[in-house]
Protein backbone atom coordinates (compact mmCIF):
# COMPACT_ATOMS: atom_id res chain seq x y z
CA UNK A 1 0.00 0.00 0.00
CA UNK A 2 2.92 1.94 0.08
CA UNK A 3 3.15 5.14 -2.32
CA UNK A 4 -0.87 5.54 -2.48
CA UNK A 5 -2.15 8.82 -1.10
CA UNK A 6 -3.75 8.79 2.25
CA UNK A 7 -6.08 11.67 1.30
CA UNK A 8 -6.92 9.75 -2.47
CA UNK A 9 -10.36 8.21 -3.08
CA UNK A 10 -9.20 6.64 -5.60
CA UNK A 11 -5.72 5.64 -7.06
CA UNK A 12 -4.81 3.77 -10.62
CA UNK A 13 -1.50 3.34 -11.45
CA UNK A 14 -0.55 1.29 -14.90
CA UNK A 15 -4.28 0.45 -14.94
CA UNK A 16 -5.08 -1.79 -17.63
CA UNK A 17 -8.08 -3.61 -19.11
CA UNK A 18 -8.06 -6.27 -22.15
CA UNK A 19 -11.03 -8.06 -23.79
CA UNK A 20 -8.97 -11.16 -25.48
CA UNK A 21 -6.69 -9.09 -27.80
CA UNK A 22 -8.33 -5.59 -27.54
CA UNK A 23 -7.06 -3.42 -25.00
CA UNK A 24 -9.83 -0.85 -23.68
CA UNK A 25 -7.37 0.91 -21.47
CA UNK A 26 -4.07 0.94 -21.92
CA UNK A 27 -1.87 1.11 -18.55
CA UNK A 28 -3.65 4.73 -17.04
CA UNK A 29 -2.34 6.97 -13.98
CA UNK A 30 -5.17 9.00 -11.88
CA UNK A 31 -6.09 10.09 -8.50
CA UNK A 32 -9.44 11.37 -7.05
CA UNK A 33 -8.93 13.23 -4.17
CA UNK A 34 -12.15 13.10 -1.58
CA UNK A 35 -15.28 15.57 -2.29
CA UNK A 36 -13.40 16.47 -5.95
CA UNK A 37 -15.47 15.89 -9.38
CA UNK A 38 -13.72 14.65 -11.64
CA UNK A 39 -14.28 13.98 -15.21
CA UNK A 40 -12.93 11.34 -18.02
CA UNK A 41 -13.68 13.08 -21.15
CA UNK A 42 -13.18 11.35 -24.73
CA UNK A 43 -14.86 10.06 -26.94
CA UNK A 44 -17.04 6.51 -27.65
CA UNK A 45 -14.60 3.78 -27.51
CA UNK A 46 -12.00 5.43 -25.52
CA UNK A 47 -12.27 3.50 -22.31
CA UNK A 48 -14.01 5.57 -20.33
CA UNK A 49 -16.43 3.65 -19.18
CA UNK A 50 -14.42 -0.11 -18.95
CA UNK A 51 -12.36 2.32 -16.05
CA UNK A 52 -15.75 3.22 -14.88
CA UNK A 53 -16.46 -0.70 -14.72
CA UNK A 54 -13.35 -1.62 -13.04
CA UNK A 55 -13.70 1.64 -10.15
CA UNK A 56 -16.93 0.22 -9.08
CA UNK A 57 -16.03 -3.00 -8.71
CA UNK A 58 -17.71 -5.17 -11.28
CA UNK A 59 -15.10 -5.39 -13.97
CA UNK A 60 -11.96 -7.66 -13.21
CA UNK A 61 -8.63 -5.59 -13.01
CA UNK A 62 -6.11 -7.02 -16.20
CA UNK A 63 -3.32 -5.54 -14.92
CA UNK A 64 -2.05 -2.34 -12.90
CA UNK A 65 -2.58 -1.25 -9.36
CA UNK A 66 -6.55 0.25 -8.40
CA UNK A 67 -7.46 1.20 -5.02
CA UNK A 68 -10.90 2.42 -4.56
CA UNK A 69 -11.63 4.29 -0.64
CA UNK A 70 -8.34 2.35 0.07
CA UNK A 71 -9.59 -0.80 -0.57
CA UNK A 72 -8.52 -3.18 -2.96
CA UNK A 73 -11.55 -4.16 -5.23
CA UNK A 74 -10.28 -7.33 -5.72
CA UNK A 75 -10.38 -8.96 -2.33
CA UNK A 76 -12.62 -6.31 -0.88
CA UNK A 77 -15.50 -5.92 -3.71
CA UNK A 78 -18.89 -6.15 -2.00
CA UNK A 79 -17.63 -3.84 0.93
CA UNK A 80 -16.52 -1.11 -1.76
CA UNK A 81 -19.76 -1.38 -3.91
CA UNK A 82 -21.87 -0.77 -0.37
CA UNK A 83 -20.11 2.84 -0.15
CA UNK A 84 -20.40 4.15 -3.49
CA UNK A 85 -23.26 4.77 -5.70
CA UNK A 86 -23.85 4.18 -9.52
CA UNK A 87 -25.24 5.25 -12.54
CA UNK A 88 -24.69 2.74 -15.35
CA UNK A 89 -24.55 4.27 -18.94
CA UNK A 90 -28.11 2.88 -19.69
CA UNK A 91 -30.17 2.94 -16.37
CA UNK A 92 -31.07 -0.92 -15.69
CA UNK A 93 -34.34 0.24 -14.46
CA UNK A 94 -36.64 -2.53 -13.86
CA UNK A 95 -39.71 -1.59 -15.51
CA UNK A 96 -42.04 -4.47 -13.74
CA UNK A 97 -42.03 -1.91 -10.34
CA UNK A 98 -43.19 1.20 -9.52
CA UNK A 99 -40.76 4.31 -9.29
CA UNK A 100 -40.73 3.98 -5.64
CA UNK A 101 -40.45 -0.03 -5.30
CA UNK A 102 -37.35 0.56 -7.36
CA UNK A 103 -35.38 2.76 -4.68
CA UNK A 104 -36.53 0.52 -2.04
CA UNK A 105 -35.73 -3.01 -3.08
CA UNK A 106 -32.19 -1.07 -4.40
CA UNK A 107 -31.82 -0.33 -0.62
CA UNK A 108 -32.33 -3.63 0.36
CA UNK A 109 -30.14 -4.94 -1.71
CA UNK A 110 -27.33 -2.80 0.65
CA UNK A 111 -29.10 -4.23 3.95
CA UNK A 112 -31.10 -1.14 4.80
CA UNK A 113 -34.60 -2.27 6.48
CA UNK A 114 -37.80 -1.88 5.11
CA UNK A 115 -38.58 1.38 7.46
CA UNK A 116 -35.11 2.78 6.28
CA UNK A 117 -35.05 2.06 2.87
CA UNK A 118 -38.49 3.40 2.66
CA UNK A 119 -38.23 6.80 4.26
CA UNK A 120 -34.53 7.38 1.87
CA UNK A 121 -36.87 6.53 -1.47
CA UNK A 122 -39.14 9.18 0.28
CA UNK A 123 -36.09 11.79 0.78
CA UNK A 124 -34.37 10.88 -2.82
CA UNK A 125 -37.82 11.08 -5.01
CA UNK A 126 -38.39 14.76 -3.77
CA UNK A 127 -34.68 15.35 -4.15
CA UNK A 128 -34.99 14.60 -8.10
CA UNK A 129 -38.25 16.10 -8.13
CA UNK A 130 -40.14 12.62 -8.84
CA UNK A 131 -42.24 12.48 -5.09
CA UNK A 132 -45.49 12.95 -7.55
CA UNK A 133 -44.72 9.47 -9.15
CA UNK A 134 -43.84 7.47 -6.25
CA UNK A 135 -46.60 5.00 -7.53
CA UNK A 136 -46.47 5.05 -10.92
CA UNK A 137 -44.59 2.30 -13.46
CA UNK A 138 -41.26 3.25 -14.60
CA UNK A 139 -42.12 2.78 -18.25
CA UNK A 140 -43.62 5.91 -19.21
CA UNK A 141 -41.55 8.03 -17.14
CA UNK A 142 -39.66 10.60 -19.77
CA UNK A 143 -35.65 9.86 -20.70
CA UNK A 144 -34.84 13.19 -17.93
CA UNK A 145 -37.18 11.48 -15.06
CA UNK A 146 -35.63 8.17 -15.63
CA UNK A 147 -32.20 9.54 -15.42
CA UNK A 148 -32.81 11.06 -12.45
CA UNK A 149 -34.70 8.28 -10.98
CA UNK A 150 -31.51 6.26 -11.62
CA UNK A 151 -29.45 9.14 -9.93
CA UNK A 152 -31.68 9.23 -6.66
CA UNK A 153 -31.27 5.04 -6.69
CA UNK A 154 -27.51 5.65 -6.95
CA UNK A 155 -27.85 7.32 -3.38
CA UNK A 156 -29.74 5.36 -1.20
CA UNK A 157 -26.64 3.83 0.24
CA UNK A 158 -25.49 7.48 0.72
CA UNK A 159 -22.53 6.73 -0.92
CA UNK A 160 -19.01 8.87 -0.34
CA UNK A 161 -18.48 8.15 -4.03
CA UNK A 162 -21.28 8.59 -6.91
CA UNK A 163 -20.21 7.41 -10.10
CA UNK A 164 -21.47 8.63 -13.31
CA UNK A 165 -21.01 6.92 -16.95
CA UNK A 166 -22.77 9.68 -19.89
CA UNK A 167 -25.26 11.31 -16.95
CA UNK A 168 -27.03 13.43 -19.71
CA UNK A 169 -26.13 11.45 -22.86
CA UNK A 170 -29.55 11.27 -24.71
CA UNK A 171 -31.34 14.07 -22.61
CA UNK A 172 -32.68 17.60 -23.67
CA UNK A 173 -31.46 21.06 -22.30
CA UNK A 174 -33.42 21.44 -19.84
CA UNK A 175 -33.40 17.95 -18.38
CA UNK A 176 -29.37 18.33 -18.17
CA UNK A 177 -29.41 21.59 -16.27
CA UNK A 178 -31.86 19.96 -14.04
CA UNK A 179 -29.33 17.31 -13.78
CA UNK A 180 -26.80 18.94 -13.47
CA UNK A 181 -28.33 21.30 -10.72
CA UNK A 182 -28.74 18.39 -8.55
CA UNK A 183 -24.85 16.86 -9.09
CA UNK A 184 -23.64 20.42 -7.71
CA UNK A 185 -25.82 20.09 -4.60
CA UNK A 186 -24.31 16.57 -4.39
CA UNK A 187 -20.67 17.82 -4.46
CA UNK A 188 -21.90 20.56 -2.31
CA UNK A 189 -22.39 18.16 0.39
CA UNK A 190 -19.32 16.44 -0.13
CA UNK A 191 -20.00 13.81 -2.63
CA UNK A 192 -17.14 12.37 -4.57
CA UNK A 193 -18.54 12.83 -8.31
CA UNK A 194 -16.77 10.76 -11.00
CA UNK A 195 -18.34 11.00 -14.50
CA UNK A 196 -17.44 10.42 -18.31
CA UNK A 197 -18.64 12.19 -20.67
CA UNK A 198 -18.62 13.29 -24.63
CA UNK A 199 -19.90 16.90 -23.95
CA UNK A 200 -17.34 19.20 -23.06
CA UNK A 201 -20.08 21.94 -22.06
CA UNK A 202 -20.81 18.92 -19.11
CA UNK A 203 -17.28 18.45 -18.04
CA UNK A 204 -16.44 22.25 -17.78
CA UNK A 205 -19.73 23.13 -15.80
CA UNK A 206 -19.15 20.00 -13.00
CA UNK A 207 -16.03 19.39 -13.31
CA UNK A 208 -13.16 20.26 -10.78
CA UNK A 209 -10.22 18.42 -12.48
CA UNK A 210 -10.60 15.89 -15.64
CA UNK A 211 -8.53 13.74 -17.97
CA UNK A 212 -8.66 13.72 -21.47
CA UNK A 213 -8.58 9.60 -22.96
CA UNK A 214 -8.57 9.07 -26.12
CA UNK A 215 -7.57 5.40 -27.27
CA UNK A 216 -7.44 3.71 -24.41
CA UNK A 217 -5.22 5.99 -22.73
CA UNK A 218 -4.56 9.40 -20.61
CA UNK A 219 -3.41 12.20 -23.11
CA UNK A 220 -3.76 15.50 -21.12
CA UNK A 221 -5.00 16.16 -17.70
CA UNK A 222 -5.65 19.26 -15.20
CA UNK A 223 -9.07 21.83 -14.57
CA UNK A 224 -10.85 22.54 -17.56
CA UNK A 225 -8.95 26.17 -17.60
CA UNK A 226 -5.43 24.60 -17.09
CA UNK A 227 -6.58 22.31 -20.14
CA UNK A 228 -7.20 25.79 -22.41
CA UNK A 229 -4.36 27.67 -21.36
CA UNK A 230 -2.11 24.74 -21.86
CA UNK A 231 -3.77 23.77 -25.24
CA UNK A 232 -5.26 26.18 -26.76
CA UNK A 233 -5.98 29.90 -27.06
CA UNK A 234 -8.26 32.45 -25.21
CA UNK A 235 -10.32 33.03 -28.32
CA UNK A 236 -11.30 30.68 -31.71
CA UNK A 237 -12.41 32.27 -34.90
CA UNK A 238 -14.34 30.14 -36.63
CA UNK A 239 -14.68 30.63 -40.68
CA UNK A 240 -17.49 28.76 -42.37
CA UNK A 241 -17.10 29.00 -46.52
CA UNK A 242 -19.16 28.42 -49.25
CA UNK A 243 -19.15 24.96 -50.79
CA UNK A 244 -15.60 24.24 -52.48
CA UNK A 245 -14.09 27.79 -51.59
CA UNK A 246 -12.65 26.00 -48.42
CA UNK A 247 -10.11 24.21 -51.15
CA UNK A 248 -9.14 26.87 -53.24
CA UNK A 249 -8.00 28.65 -49.69
CA UNK A 250 -3.95 27.34 -49.75
CA UNK A 251 -1.96 29.21 -48.36
CA UNK A 252 -4.01 32.50 -48.08
CA UNK A 253 -4.87 32.11 -43.89
CA UNK A 254 -1.47 31.82 -43.13
CA UNK A 255 0.29 33.89 -40.54
CA UNK A 256 -3.86 35.15 -39.28
CA UNK A 257 -3.35 32.88 -36.43
CA UNK A 258 -1.30 31.16 -33.50
CA UNK A 259 -2.95 27.97 -35.15
CA UNK A 260 -5.26 27.13 -37.79
CA UNK A 261 -7.23 23.50 -37.53
CA UNK A 262 -8.85 22.56 -41.35
CA UNK A 263 -12.10 20.83 -40.31
CA UNK A 264 -14.25 19.54 -43.65
CA UNK A 265 -16.76 22.13 -43.03
CA UNK A 266 -14.96 25.13 -41.75
CA UNK A 267 -11.61 26.76 -40.50
CA UNK A 268 -11.14 26.85 -37.03
CA UNK A 269 -8.46 29.99 -36.07
CA UNK A 270 -6.49 30.32 -32.87
CA UNK A 271 -5.62 33.38 -31.23
CA UNK A 272 -5.99 35.03 -28.03
CA UNK A 273 -8.08 38.27 -29.58
CA UNK A 274 -10.31 36.65 -32.33
CA UNK A 275 -11.86 39.68 -33.42
CA UNK A 276 -8.87 41.21 -34.96
CA UNK A 277 -8.69 37.37 -36.50
CA UNK A 278 -11.39 37.80 -37.99
CA UNK A 279 -10.85 41.69 -39.29
CA UNK A 280 -7.73 40.39 -40.39
CA UNK A 281 -8.93 38.05 -42.26
CA UNK A 282 -11.62 40.46 -44.00
CA UNK A 283 -8.76 42.79 -44.59
CA UNK A 284 -6.90 39.75 -46.86
CA UNK A 285 -10.22 39.94 -49.30
CA UNK A 286 -11.82 36.53 -47.51
CA UNK A 287 -15.53 36.24 -48.31
CA UNK A 288 -16.42 33.54 -45.15
CA UNK A 289 -20.12 32.93 -45.49
CA UNK A 290 -20.58 33.03 -41.82
CA UNK A 291 -17.94 34.47 -39.24
CA UNK A 292 -17.70 33.01 -35.72
CA UNK A 293 -15.88 34.28 -32.59
CA UNK A 294 -16.05 32.22 -29.43
CA UNK A 295 -13.76 31.51 -26.43
CA UNK A 296 -11.87 28.11 -26.69
CA UNK A 297 -13.56 25.15 -25.05
CA UNK A 298 -12.50 21.22 -24.06
CA UNK A 299 -13.17 20.61 -27.66
CA UNK A 300 -10.66 22.36 -28.79
CA UNK A 301 -8.07 21.12 -26.27
CA UNK A 302 -9.15 17.80 -27.63
CA UNK A 303 -9.03 19.04 -31.46
CA UNK A 304 -5.13 19.59 -30.83
CA UNK A 305 -4.41 16.74 -28.73
CA UNK A 306 -6.05 13.96 -31.25
CA UNK A 307 -7.01 15.95 -34.45
CA UNK A 308 -10.66 14.54 -34.19
CA UNK A 309 -13.36 15.88 -33.03
CA UNK A 310 -15.42 15.20 -29.54
CA UNK A 311 -18.54 13.66 -30.82
CA UNK A 312 -18.80 13.10 -34.33
CA UNK B 1 10.06 -4.26 -19.22
CA UNK B 2 10.07 -7.99 -20.19
CA UNK B 3 9.76 -8.75 -15.95
CA UNK B 4 6.55 -6.20 -15.84
CA UNK B 5 5.27 -7.76 -18.70
CA UNK B 6 5.32 -11.28 -16.84
CA UNK B 7 4.13 -9.99 -13.96
CA UNK B 8 1.11 -9.39 -15.61
CA UNK B 9 0.60 -12.24 -17.36
CA UNK B 10 0.90 -13.97 -14.01
CA UNK B 11 -1.70 -11.43 -12.05
CA UNK B 12 -4.16 -12.30 -15.46
CA UNK B 13 -3.91 -15.85 -14.69
CA UNK B 14 -4.45 -16.07 -11.29
CA UNK B 15 -7.79 -17.63 -10.75
CA UNK B 16 -10.33 -15.48 -9.23
CA UNK B 17 -11.08 -15.58 -5.42
CA UNK B 18 -14.06 -17.38 -4.18
CA UNK B 19 -16.71 -15.01 -3.27
CA UNK B 20 -18.34 -15.40 -0.02
CA UNK B 21 -22.38 -16.03 0.10
CA UNK B 22 -24.16 -13.54 2.07
CA UNK B 23 -27.30 -14.90 3.16
CA UNK B 24 -28.98 -11.13 3.59
CA UNK B 25 -27.99 -10.55 0.05
CA UNK B 26 -29.46 -13.51 -1.48
CA UNK B 27 -32.66 -12.88 0.47
CA UNK B 28 -32.62 -9.17 -1.16
CA UNK B 29 -32.68 -10.76 -4.65
CA UNK B 30 -35.23 -13.37 -3.52
CA UNK B 31 -37.10 -10.45 -2.00
CA UNK B 32 -36.78 -8.81 -5.78
CA UNK B 33 -38.00 -12.04 -7.26
CA UNK B 34 -41.11 -11.94 -4.98
CA UNK B 35 -42.14 -7.98 -5.76
CA UNK B 36 -42.09 -9.08 -9.33
CA UNK B 37 -44.36 -11.82 -8.54
CA UNK B 38 -46.79 -10.17 -6.71
CA UNK B 39 -47.40 -7.47 -9.63
CA UNK B 40 -49.30 -10.74 -11.44
CA UNK B 41 -49.72 -13.38 -8.94
CA UNK B 42 -53.72 -13.41 -9.17
CA UNK B 43 -53.36 -15.08 -12.87
CA UNK B 44 -50.80 -17.83 -11.89
CA UNK B 45 -52.93 -18.44 -8.47
CA UNK B 46 -55.72 -19.02 -10.46
CA UNK B 47 -53.37 -21.57 -12.58
CA UNK B 48 -52.22 -23.28 -9.80
CA UNK B 49 -55.39 -24.78 -9.33
CA UNK B 50 -56.94 -24.66 -12.07
CA UNK B 51 -54.73 -26.35 -14.41
CA UNK B 52 -54.26 -29.36 -12.19
CA UNK B 53 -58.23 -29.43 -12.09
CA UNK B 54 -58.65 -29.36 -15.71
CA UNK B 55 -55.78 -31.96 -16.82
CA UNK B 56 -56.88 -34.70 -14.18
CA UNK B 57 -60.18 -34.10 -15.49
CA UNK B 58 -59.95 -34.57 -18.72
CA UNK B 59 -57.31 -36.70 -18.49
CA UNK B 60 -57.56 -38.71 -15.36
CA UNK B 61 -61.33 -38.94 -15.76
CA UNK B 62 -61.82 -38.46 -19.00
CA UNK B 63 -59.73 -40.53 -20.53
CA UNK B 64 -58.57 -42.27 -17.16
CA UNK B 65 -62.08 -43.90 -17.31
CA UNK B 66 -61.64 -45.19 -20.79
CA UNK B 67 -58.87 -47.15 -19.69
CA UNK B 68 -60.19 -48.32 -16.18
CA UNK B 69 -63.44 -49.72 -18.52
CA UNK B 70 -61.62 -51.31 -20.14
CA UNK B 71 -59.71 -53.19 -17.84
CA UNK B 72 -60.68 -56.72 -17.50
CA UNK B 73 -62.23 -57.75 -14.00
CA UNK B 74 -62.02 -53.90 -12.58
CA UNK B 75 -58.86 -51.51 -11.83
CA UNK B 76 -57.24 -50.12 -14.09
CA UNK B 77 -55.72 -51.49 -17.00
CA UNK B 78 -52.70 -49.35 -16.44
CA UNK B 79 -53.19 -50.34 -12.40
CA UNK B 80 -53.69 -54.22 -13.46
CA UNK B 81 -49.64 -53.73 -14.25
CA UNK B 82 -48.63 -51.85 -10.82
CA UNK B 83 -51.78 -52.57 -8.71
CA UNK B 84 -53.25 -49.44 -8.97
CA UNK B 85 -57.21 -48.26 -7.98
CA UNK B 86 -57.69 -46.01 -10.98
CA UNK B 87 -55.90 -44.58 -14.15
CA UNK B 88 -56.48 -40.99 -12.37
CA UNK B 89 -54.26 -42.17 -8.99
CA UNK B 90 -51.19 -43.14 -11.22
CA UNK B 91 -51.53 -39.74 -13.29
CA UNK B 92 -52.27 -37.60 -10.73
CA UNK B 93 -48.49 -37.97 -9.46
CA UNK B 94 -46.89 -37.59 -12.43
CA UNK B 95 -48.63 -34.39 -13.46
CA UNK B 96 -47.92 -32.96 -10.20
CA UNK B 97 -44.01 -34.09 -10.99
CA UNK B 98 -43.58 -33.23 -14.85
CA UNK B 99 -45.98 -29.67 -14.23
CA UNK B 100 -43.04 -28.51 -11.64
CA UNK B 101 -40.59 -29.59 -14.77
CA UNK B 102 -42.50 -27.05 -17.17
CA UNK B 103 -42.70 -24.37 -14.25
CA UNK B 104 -39.43 -24.45 -13.86
CA UNK B 105 -38.30 -24.32 -17.25
CA UNK B 106 -40.45 -21.63 -17.70
CA UNK B 107 -39.25 -19.49 -14.75
CA UNK B 108 -35.42 -20.24 -15.86
CA UNK B 109 -36.02 -18.88 -19.86
CA UNK B 110 -37.69 -15.41 -20.42
CA UNK B 111 -36.86 -13.85 -16.51
CA UNK B 112 -33.38 -15.12 -16.43
CA UNK B 113 -32.39 -13.79 -20.10
CA UNK B 114 -34.20 -10.59 -19.60
CA UNK B 115 -32.79 -9.67 -16.26
CA UNK B 116 -28.93 -10.02 -18.16
CA UNK B 117 -30.06 -8.74 -21.38
CA UNK B 118 -33.23 -6.91 -21.40
CA UNK B 119 -33.51 -4.76 -18.38
CA UNK B 120 -30.18 -5.47 -16.86
CA UNK B 121 -31.44 -5.86 -13.33
CA UNK B 122 -28.66 -8.36 -12.39
CA UNK B 123 -26.02 -5.70 -13.57
CA UNK B 124 -28.14 -3.12 -11.21
CA UNK B 125 -27.87 -5.33 -8.48
CA UNK B 126 -24.23 -6.22 -9.00
CA UNK B 127 -23.40 -2.86 -8.49
CA UNK B 128 -24.04 -3.01 -4.35
CA UNK B 129 -22.87 -4.98 -2.38
CA UNK B 130 -24.78 -8.59 -4.06
CA UNK B 131 -21.95 -10.88 -5.64
CA UNK B 132 -22.72 -13.69 -8.47
CA UNK B 133 -23.35 -16.22 -6.00
CA UNK B 134 -26.07 -14.00 -4.05
CA UNK B 135 -27.84 -13.35 -7.33
CA UNK B 136 -27.87 -17.75 -8.09
CA UNK B 137 -28.57 -18.30 -4.12
CA UNK B 138 -31.67 -16.00 -4.28
CA UNK B 139 -32.58 -16.69 -8.00
CA UNK B 140 -33.23 -20.54 -7.15
CA UNK B 141 -34.17 -19.89 -4.09
CA UNK B 142 -37.32 -17.62 -5.86
CA UNK B 143 -37.55 -21.22 -7.92
CA UNK B 144 -37.81 -23.53 -5.06
CA UNK B 145 -40.89 -21.03 -3.76
CA UNK B 146 -42.16 -20.69 -7.05
CA UNK B 147 -42.13 -24.91 -7.26
CA UNK B 148 -43.75 -24.61 -3.52
CA UNK B 149 -46.83 -23.23 -4.52
CA UNK B 150 -47.34 -24.98 -8.11
CA UNK B 151 -46.73 -28.45 -6.29
CA UNK B 152 -48.94 -27.31 -3.43
CA UNK B 153 -51.53 -26.58 -5.60
CA UNK B 154 -51.71 -29.87 -7.18
CA UNK B 155 -51.39 -31.70 -4.22
CA UNK B 156 -54.60 -30.22 -2.38
CA UNK B 157 -56.35 -31.20 -5.66
CA UNK B 158 -55.47 -34.65 -5.49
CA UNK B 159 -56.30 -34.94 -2.00
CA UNK B 160 -59.93 -33.10 -2.92
CA UNK B 161 -60.23 -35.58 -5.92
CA UNK B 162 -59.57 -38.46 -3.28
CA UNK B 163 -56.29 -39.46 -5.30
CA UNK B 164 -53.88 -39.61 -2.33
CA UNK B 165 -52.97 -43.28 -1.10
CA UNK B 166 -49.98 -43.08 0.75
CA UNK B 167 -51.00 -42.01 4.14
CA UNK B 168 -49.31 -38.85 5.66
CA UNK B 169 -45.69 -39.26 3.83
CA UNK B 170 -47.70 -38.52 0.76
CA UNK B 171 -46.70 -34.60 1.81
CA UNK B 172 -43.36 -35.57 0.47
CA UNK B 173 -44.69 -35.22 -2.92
CA UNK B 174 -44.24 -31.24 -2.42
CA UNK B 175 -40.52 -31.12 -1.75
CA UNK B 176 -39.66 -33.67 -4.51
CA UNK B 177 -42.10 -32.01 -7.41
CA UNK B 178 -39.90 -28.98 -5.77
CA UNK B 179 -36.57 -30.88 -6.79
CA UNK B 180 -38.05 -32.25 -10.00
CA UNK B 181 -38.41 -28.76 -11.38
CA UNK B 182 -35.22 -27.00 -9.88
CA UNK B 183 -33.58 -29.91 -11.64
CA UNK B 184 -34.55 -28.16 -14.85
CA UNK B 185 -34.48 -24.05 -13.60
CA UNK B 186 -30.70 -24.80 -12.97
CA UNK B 187 -29.83 -25.99 -16.01
CA UNK B 188 -32.05 -24.10 -18.15
CA UNK B 189 -30.92 -21.13 -16.56
CA UNK B 190 -27.40 -21.65 -16.67
CA UNK B 191 -28.29 -21.75 -20.86
CA UNK B 192 -30.37 -19.02 -20.65
CA UNK B 193 -27.73 -17.35 -19.53
CA UNK B 194 -25.44 -17.67 -22.69
CA UNK B 195 -28.40 -16.50 -25.00
CA UNK B 196 -28.24 -12.97 -26.16
CA UNK B 197 -32.10 -13.83 -27.93
CA UNK B 198 -35.11 -15.77 -27.02
CA UNK B 199 -34.65 -18.17 -30.10
CA UNK B 200 -33.05 -20.65 -28.11
CA UNK B 201 -36.20 -21.03 -25.90
CA UNK B 202 -38.89 -22.08 -28.34
CA UNK B 203 -36.38 -25.18 -29.33
CA UNK B 204 -35.84 -26.19 -25.74
CA UNK B 205 -39.63 -26.60 -24.98
CA UNK B 206 -40.40 -27.95 -28.51
CA UNK B 207 -37.33 -30.75 -28.27
CA UNK B 208 -36.66 -31.62 -24.68
CA UNK B 209 -39.74 -30.46 -22.47
CA UNK B 210 -42.34 -31.66 -24.51
CA UNK B 211 -41.06 -35.09 -25.46
CA UNK B 212 -40.18 -35.37 -21.82
CA UNK B 213 -43.36 -34.63 -20.22
CA UNK B 214 -45.42 -37.19 -22.52
CA UNK B 215 -42.73 -40.01 -22.53
CA UNK B 216 -41.27 -39.56 -18.86
CA UNK B 217 -43.77 -42.07 -17.12
CA UNK B 218 -46.33 -39.31 -16.83
CA UNK B 219 -48.78 -40.83 -18.86
CA UNK B 220 -47.49 -44.45 -18.93
CA UNK B 221 -45.34 -46.61 -17.19
CA UNK B 222 -41.79 -46.06 -19.58
CA UNK B 223 -41.70 -49.96 -19.82
CA UNK B 224 -44.69 -49.19 -22.82
CA UNK B 225 -41.73 -47.56 -24.37
CA UNK B 226 -39.64 -49.47 -27.53
CA UNK B 227 -36.88 -51.16 -25.44
CA UNK B 228 -33.85 -48.40 -27.40
CA UNK B 229 -35.99 -45.23 -25.67
CA UNK B 230 -36.30 -46.84 -22.51
CA UNK B 231 -32.49 -45.73 -21.11
CA UNK B 232 -32.93 -42.37 -22.03
CA UNK B 233 -36.17 -41.71 -19.56
CA UNK B 234 -34.18 -43.52 -17.47
CA UNK B 235 -31.66 -40.74 -17.14
CA UNK B 236 -34.57 -37.57 -17.46
CA UNK B 237 -34.95 -36.14 -14.23
CA UNK B 238 -38.72 -36.01 -14.94
CA UNK B 239 -38.59 -39.96 -15.15
CA UNK B 240 -37.41 -40.04 -11.01
CA UNK B 241 -39.63 -37.58 -9.81
CA UNK B 242 -42.92 -38.88 -11.50
CA UNK B 243 -41.25 -42.35 -10.01
CA UNK B 244 -41.00 -41.28 -6.62
CA UNK B 245 -44.11 -38.88 -6.42
CA UNK B 246 -45.94 -41.67 -7.92
CA UNK B 247 -44.08 -44.20 -4.81
CA UNK B 248 -45.82 -41.54 -2.22
CA UNK B 249 -48.79 -41.04 -3.34
CA UNK B 250 -49.88 -44.89 -3.75
CA UNK B 251 -47.99 -45.69 -0.88
CA UNK B 252 -45.68 -48.13 -2.31
CA UNK B 253 -42.00 -46.32 -1.67
CA UNK B 254 -39.63 -48.62 -0.80
CA UNK B 255 -36.16 -47.09 0.69
CA UNK B 256 -33.92 -48.23 -1.73
CA UNK B 257 -35.10 -46.68 -5.26
CA UNK B 258 -36.98 -43.46 -3.31
CA UNK B 259 -32.66 -43.21 -2.06
CA UNK B 260 -31.72 -43.80 -5.66
CA UNK B 261 -34.75 -41.12 -7.13
CA UNK B 262 -33.67 -38.53 -4.99
CA UNK B 263 -29.39 -39.00 -5.34
CA UNK B 264 -30.44 -38.30 -8.70
CA UNK B 265 -32.65 -35.48 -8.60
CA UNK B 266 -30.03 -33.73 -5.98
CA UNK B 267 -26.90 -34.64 -8.23
CA UNK B 268 -28.66 -32.44 -11.36
CA UNK B 269 -29.37 -29.79 -8.80
CA UNK B 270 -25.80 -29.75 -7.63
CA UNK B 271 -24.81 -29.70 -11.78
CA UNK B 272 -27.06 -27.13 -12.82
CA UNK B 273 -25.81 -24.99 -9.89
CA UNK B 274 -22.10 -25.53 -10.66
CA UNK B 275 -23.71 -24.74 -14.59
CA UNK B 276 -24.97 -21.41 -13.06
CA UNK B 277 -22.21 -20.24 -11.17
CA UNK B 278 -20.25 -20.90 -14.38
CA UNK B 279 -22.43 -19.33 -16.87
CA UNK B 280 -24.13 -16.13 -14.76
CA UNK B 281 -20.36 -15.41 -13.94
CA UNK B 282 -19.50 -15.34 -18.16
CA UNK B 283 -22.62 -13.40 -18.89
CA UNK B 284 -22.34 -10.56 -16.05
CA UNK B 285 -18.83 -10.36 -15.32
CA UNK B 286 -16.94 -8.73 -18.62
Amino acid sequence: MSGVPDSSLIHARGLTKRFAAFTAVDAIDFDVAPGEAFGFLGPNGAGKTSTMRMIGCVSPVTDGVLRVLGLDPVADGPRIRARIGVVPQSNTLDMELTVRENLVIYGRYFDLSHGEAGRRADELLEFVQLDERGRDRVEPLSGGMKRRLTIARALINEPDLLLLDEPTTGLDPQARHLLWDRLYRLKQRGVTLVLTTHYMDEAEQLCDRLVVMDKARIVADGSPRELIDRYSTREVTELRFAPGVQDSLDGSLDGLAERIEWLPDRVLLYADDGEAVAVAAHERGLQPETVLVRRSTLEDVFLRLTGRSLVE
Amino acid sequence: MAESALAGRVRTARPPRREALSVGAALAVLEYCARVYRRNWRGTMFMTFFSPVLFLGAMGFGLGGYVDASAEGGGSAIGGVIGVASYAAFLAPGLLAATCMQTGAFEATYPIMGRIVWDKVYHAMLATPITVRDIIAGQVGWFAIRLTIVASGYFVVMLAFGLIHGGPLAILVVPVGVLTGLCFATLIAAFAATQRSDNGFSVIFRFLITPIFLFSGTFFPIEQLPEVLRPVALVTPTYHGVALTRDLTLGTAQAGPAVVHLAFLLVVVVVGLAACSITFRRALVK
